[in-house]
């Protein structure tokens, strides 16, 4: 395997020398050093909090309503920059009994929204009473939170799809890492944007069966896997009906390797090596 | 009641398990005058005795919108009233903010009960001396419950409380098994019944009380005193003509809450300083 192309992703740009390069950190901003101390090294510079750049992502999530529910759809794997790394994550999670979950992007912070809708969950739970967090609640308290993150210019770097189904009602929307939401019958996030909407656009129907909207998420994962370089030949579904929320195990699709363009790719782009 | 040694303290336990403060401040709601709420399948029904403190002034309100699906009415101090209200009526505005959805009654009564039990923990608080009769709406329906002073929160099919509220309760209890099939008219009837039996001499007018709805699909309003008049009126007539006339008018603006004869701060502070308790609570 050749890995002379291989980028890390986005590393901070690492000094050879760290100590010579010290009198160049700036503490205009250190709530102590104050403005006028730049040379000054006995105190260590406080550190970023802010995120920059995304480390390990998942790629497309894909969502759809049909007739009975809501389907969402992801592969199942983590890139580490151009490196496809880890290749059973599994991106789509149920939250309550009404609602999925599945994010592309930063996969540690999914796992951190995970952990405080699990909280959210619980609580809710615990009172017993009757009522419980649906899809809406769940979508706009997403909302609020990537919102505030945004805000303090430290974003929870991921594109969320959260669909649902409460009183034979579906919901289907997405919260981005700025704070932008909607709702909508199919929808898609990163790559999924470009490959999988313009086939939801001209195939999609609103009495879709199970099988019919399988069968549409399948074209549009496979279509992904061939064109998205950080996408693996191995997904998941999430099924949310009223009766609850089924996450299928990891399957493959067939592929077709064979198509005469493929055969000698370079044909029509004459390089010089 | 007589005073012991035992009630200088909410904090203060009495020999006999008691912490005399807070049944004191359960007095205060009794002494305030009344508040009636009853349910149905698809109505809660609040109904509130008004009473001013001298002729010249206006009455007390005691009936609060608390968020489109929530509301209130109160008896005892009525500014201890307000400053919970404005509690509620926050936890539902922030709740709608971050989940688009509205806070379920329940929940929020709860809220309140932990807000007023901490009040009875505290060595330098007293508790709230206001009752609160919470009607409102959630996912399981329409709900009827009471906050107490002490903390401690009951869900009711049909309630009073204040002055003169054993006589709607007794009116209450003959009949409240009828109340889960009533239209909205019939539960309001049964409502000024209630307040009827609380007033005892006085002749029931929308002058000295006031009606508040809330139901499925109809968010919580105050009826102005034109409607509630009307209601007043098909208690004597015959129940089912008057139906019709009633929703009528209605139709108007039914999430306006129309004040009744409120002009600056109602009765607080109008009647002498030295009169005693009902002066603060109505």
């Amino acid at each position: 395997m050749d890995f002379s192309n291989f980028q890390a992703p986005g590393m901070y740009p690492y000094h050879a020398s760290s100590s010579s390069k010290q009198a160049e950190k700036s503490y205009v901003d250190h709530p102590i050093m104050g403005p006028h101390n730049s040379s000054f090294t006995l105190m260590p510079e406080a550190p970023s909090k802010h995120t920059k750049y995304p480390y390990v992502t998942g790629t497309s999530v894909l969502g759809v309503k049909y007739k009975d529910g809501v389907l969402l759809a992801s592969d199942t794997a983590a890139s580490y920059g151009s490196t496809v790394r880890y290749k059973s994550v599994q991106r789509l999670k149920a939250v309550g009994k009404t609602t999925a979950l599945g994010a592309s992007g930063e996969i540690s912070d999914f796992q951190a929204i995970n952990e405080l809708l699990d909280q959210l969950i619980t609580n809710d739970y615990m009172w017993d009473d009757g009522n419980n967090l649906g899809p809406v609640e769940i979508h706009n308290y997403l909302n609020r939170l990537m919102y505030g993150r945004r805000n303090k210019f430290d974003p929870l770097w991921n594109s969320l799809v959260l669909g649902g189904v409460k009183n034979g009602q579906q919901y289907l929307g997405v919260v981005t890492m700025i704070g932008v939401h909607y709702v909508d019958d199919h929808v898609a996030t990163g790559f999924g944007n470009h490959l999988a909407r313009p086939i939801f656009r001209d195939e999609w129907r609103a009495d879709m069966t199970h099988e019919e909207a399988v069968a549409l998420l399948e074209k549009c994962m496979l279509v992904l896997f061939y064109r998205d370089r950080s996408a693996i030949n191995k997904f998941q579904i999430a099924n949310v009906t009223e009766a609850g929320v089924h996450i299928s195990e990891p399957y493959a699709l067939q592929t077709n390797w064979s198509y005469k363009a493929f055969e000698n790719p370079t044909a029509g782009a004459v390089g010089s090596w | 009641m007589f005073r012991n040694q035992y009630d200088t303290d909410v904090t203060t336990w009495s020999p006999a398990g008691r912490l005399h403060q807070v049944e004191y401040a359960m007095e205060a709601v009794k002494q305030g005058s009344a508040a009636i709420g009853l349910r149905s399948k698809t109505h809660v029904v609040l109904a509130a005795v008004n009473k001013a403190s001298s002729e010249l002034s206006s009455h007390q309100k005691k009936l609060f919108k608390i968020d489109n699906h929530i509301g209130i009415a109160m008896a005892g101090l009525t500014a201890d009233g307000r400053v919970l209200s404005r509690y509620m009526r926050s936890e539902c505005i922030n709740h709608k903010f971050v989940y688009e959805s509205p806070l379920p009654v329940g929940r929020l009564v709860v809220q309140v009960a932990d807000k007023a039990q901490v009040c009875t923990q505290r060595s330098w608080k007293r508790p709230y001396g206001v009752g609160l009769l919470v009607a409102g709406l959630d996912e399981t329906g329409p709900h009827l419950y009471q906050n107490c002073p002490s903390g401690n929160y009951f869900e009711f099919h049909a309630f009073a409380i204040g002055s003169r509220s054993q006589a709607a309760k007794t009116y209450l209890e003959r009949k409240f098994e009828s109340f889960m099939d009533c239209s909205k008219e019939e539960l309001v009837r049964h409502a000024l019944h209630a307040v009827k039996e609380s007033l005892q001499e006085e002749e029931l007018s929308s002058a000295n009380c006031g009606v508040a709805i809330v139901g499925v699909g109809e968010p919580f309003v105050i009826l102005d005193s034109k409607t509630l008049q009307a209601y007043i009126e098909s208690l004597e007539g015959a129940k089912d003509d008057q139906a019709t006339k009633i929703e009528v008018e209605e139709e108007r603006n039914p999430a306006v809450i129309e004040r009744q004869d409120v002009s600056g701060g109602g009765g607080v502070g109008v009647g002498a300083e030295g009169e005693g308790p009902s002066d603060m609570e109505t």
